[in-house]
């Protein structure tokens, strides 16, 4: 197993209602999806969030796509019309979610390895 | 149920804007070569039709949009000679009044006989306040009446219905305030082909094409490109979207040849997933989709076909969005560089802090960034591996009077002089607070309208 950043795996976009963010994780491959699914948990995301989502995390899966969709609950401050963040309406925190670290078997690291993608603590 | 002959060719609805302030040049691109049927402007976010509701308490001939005038002089010569038809939430807190203004638009370009309809009704505010105690606050379960601050605007999300009806009568123009941002696309799907407002599939279908445009370039480059990761060709001169519709509910996304941007199978799923919580249950006024059996499939260059949408009954209640003033922030950031300026801003940080409580300044809540660092993501950041060259420090503060947000942003500026050494000049600011709340409220509650003005 090696350990790379989710950003190598998965793309992602986030949005807001309310005081609720939500973010969808595409797979870049289907055979990347089940790693997302093992890995990309509401309870490991919520502890990726730390400081950040004060609330409930569900998870929504979209398999024809590869994808799912993390609704995080009390994660913008209170609401983006109210928040005090730079950020409100928490469209940065896809990028938050690509920096989760994910265990990844050989073949596939060597998959991306050919693509010229790094385990974490190797990239040059 | 109308007579008119339906529709059986490809129904071609452009997307000319996703927010108030969106570009103007590439929706009049559409309307001049995208051969369009309809063109769609969709320019309100939950906090623009408040913001623009306090614009007309201030001046009763204002409170649509802005760019209002840019774009129609722009793009509505195209649309006459091509015979395309507009439908726009651009009439914000006052549709009657952007009316007015379009048709002035219209007489001026000599643009000859067009209708112009306004889709009135979506103010709710009297409603509200009259049952402030039984309505309750989606986010919270409190009763409307236990906000603390002022209740300026409550508009409902209207559905199609009301736009289908505008364009049944021959408007060239449909101009509303709220309504559900999805629904200005589905209204022309609905009229042209004739789809029922109970078909709840096709419906589903109609939206989850209508969805992934309501965004504009989000689905056509914008919001997607990662360089090395996601590459986005020629971002600068990006095309905005349109659907090629079949009366089978089956929707391309495509743009026009020779503009920038991409459209394929990954930024239309981060599209459609974009503001949604139940991807099974996504509700609209019209309709509740489910996005779960949605099949994207790359047909050719920037062009994905949509299938396999689905839809259900749609709800019994409309959402409402509810603008409250409810106090002031007060933010001002600062920047230190070189050597050390890390600590130097730490510094400045307790000088503030303690400035802060000398004067007696209750802030309700006080946030202090570190931008550079951990300004958007707080401890949750990756740590720097060695130590920042600048550092911009930022505080935002919210607080019930005006002049605690004034304060705040003093203490900051007076860091030039009596703070720790070698910093930029602070920049300051103070807005007031306009907080958007939601409930529901029976659709009978309702009594939409449509005023039409024909120019001559």
């Amino acid at each position: 197993m090696k350990t790379f950043y989710l950003r190598e795996l998965a793309h992602a976009r986030a949005g807001d209602k309310g005081d609720t963010n939500n973010i969808g994780v595409i797979a870049y491959e289907p055979h990347y999806y089940p790693i997302l699914l093992r890995q990309i948990t509401p309870e490991r995301v919520k502890q990726h969030f730390r400081g950040i989502v004060k609330g409930r995390i569900t998870r929504y899966e979209l398999p024809k796509v590869h994808a799912i969709n993390l609704v995080m609950e009390g994660a913008l401050g209170g609401g983006v019309t109210r928040s005090l963040s730079l950020d409100p309406h928490g469209k940065s925190y896809s990028a938050l979610v690509l920096t989760m670290p994910v265990e990844v078997q050989e073949d596939i690291a060597a998959e991306l390895m050919l693509k010229g993608r790094r385990p974490i603590g190797t990239e040059p | 149920m109308s007579t008119e002959p339906r529709r059986t060719r490809t129904l071609r609805i452009g997307a000319g804007a996703s927010y108030a302030g969106d570009r103007v040049e590439p929706a009049t691109e559409l309307a001049a070569r995208g051969n369009l049927d309809y063109l769609v402007y969709e320019t309100l976010a939950e906090r623009t039709i408040a913001l623009a509701q306090l614009e007309r308490r201030k001046n009763p001939e204002a409170g649509y949009n802005e760019l209002l005038a840019d774009r129609f002089y722009s793009a509505l010569p195209h649309c006459k000679k091509n015979r395309t038809r507009v439908v726009t939430n651009m009439g914000a807190a006052n549709p009657a009044a952007a009316a007015r203004r379009t048709a002035e638009i219209i007489r001026d370009l000599h643009l000859g006989a067009m209708k112009v309809a306004a889709v009135i009704g979506d103010d709710v505010l009297q409603y509200c306040l009259n049952n402030a105690d039984p309505l309750k606050l989606m986010e919270t379960g409190q009763p409307l009446s236990s906000l603390e601050g002022q209740i300026v605007s409550a508009n409902a999300y209207l559905g199609a219905d009301v736009i289908v009806e505008a364009l049944r009568q021959g408007a060239d123009i449909v101009l509303t305030g709220r309504g559900g941002d999805c629904s200005l696309f589905l209204a022309p799907m609905m009229h042209e082909f004739g789809w029922g407002e109970d078909d709840w599939d096709i419906l589903g279908k109609g939206q989850t094409g209508a969805d992934m445009v309501e965004c504009g370039a989000n689905v056509s480059g914008g919001f997607f490109a990662d360089p090395g990761y996601k590459e986005v060709p020629e971002l600068w001169n990006l095309g905005y979207p349109l659907l090629e519709v079949e009366r089978d509910g089956t929707i391309v996304v495509s743009k026009l040849p020779g503009t920038g941007g991409i459209i394929n199978r990954a930024i239309c799923a981060e599209q459609m997933i974009y503001e949604i919580h139940d991807p099974a249950n996504y509700i609209t006024p019209d309709v509740v989709v489910d996005f779960t059996g949605v099949e994207l499939e790359e047909i050719g260059p920037d062009r994905v076909r949509i299938t396999s949408g689905c839809g259900k009954p749609r709800p019994e209640q409309l959402k409402v969005s509810v603008g409250v003033l409810e106090g002031w922030i007060g933010e001002a950031e600062i920047v230190y560089a070189g050597l050390g300026c890390l600590e130097r801003a730490r510094l400045a940080e307790k000088i503030v802090r303690e400035r802060l409580k000398i004067g007696g300044v209750e802030l309700q809540e006080l946030r202090i960034d570190y931008i550079g660092m951990n300004a958007l993501h707080g401890e949750a950041s990756l740590p720097l591996k060695e130590p920042p060259y600048e550092i911009c420090l930022r505080f935002a503060g919210r607080v019930r009077e005006k002049r605690g947000a004034v304060k705040l942003g003093n203490e900051v500026e007076t860091l030039v002089g009596k703070g720790p050494a070698s910093s930029s000049i602070p920049r300051k600011h103070v807005r007031e607070v306009l907080a958007i709340y939601s409930c529901l409220i029976p659709r009978g509650a309702i009594k939409p309208q449509i005023m039409v003005t024909e120019v001559p």
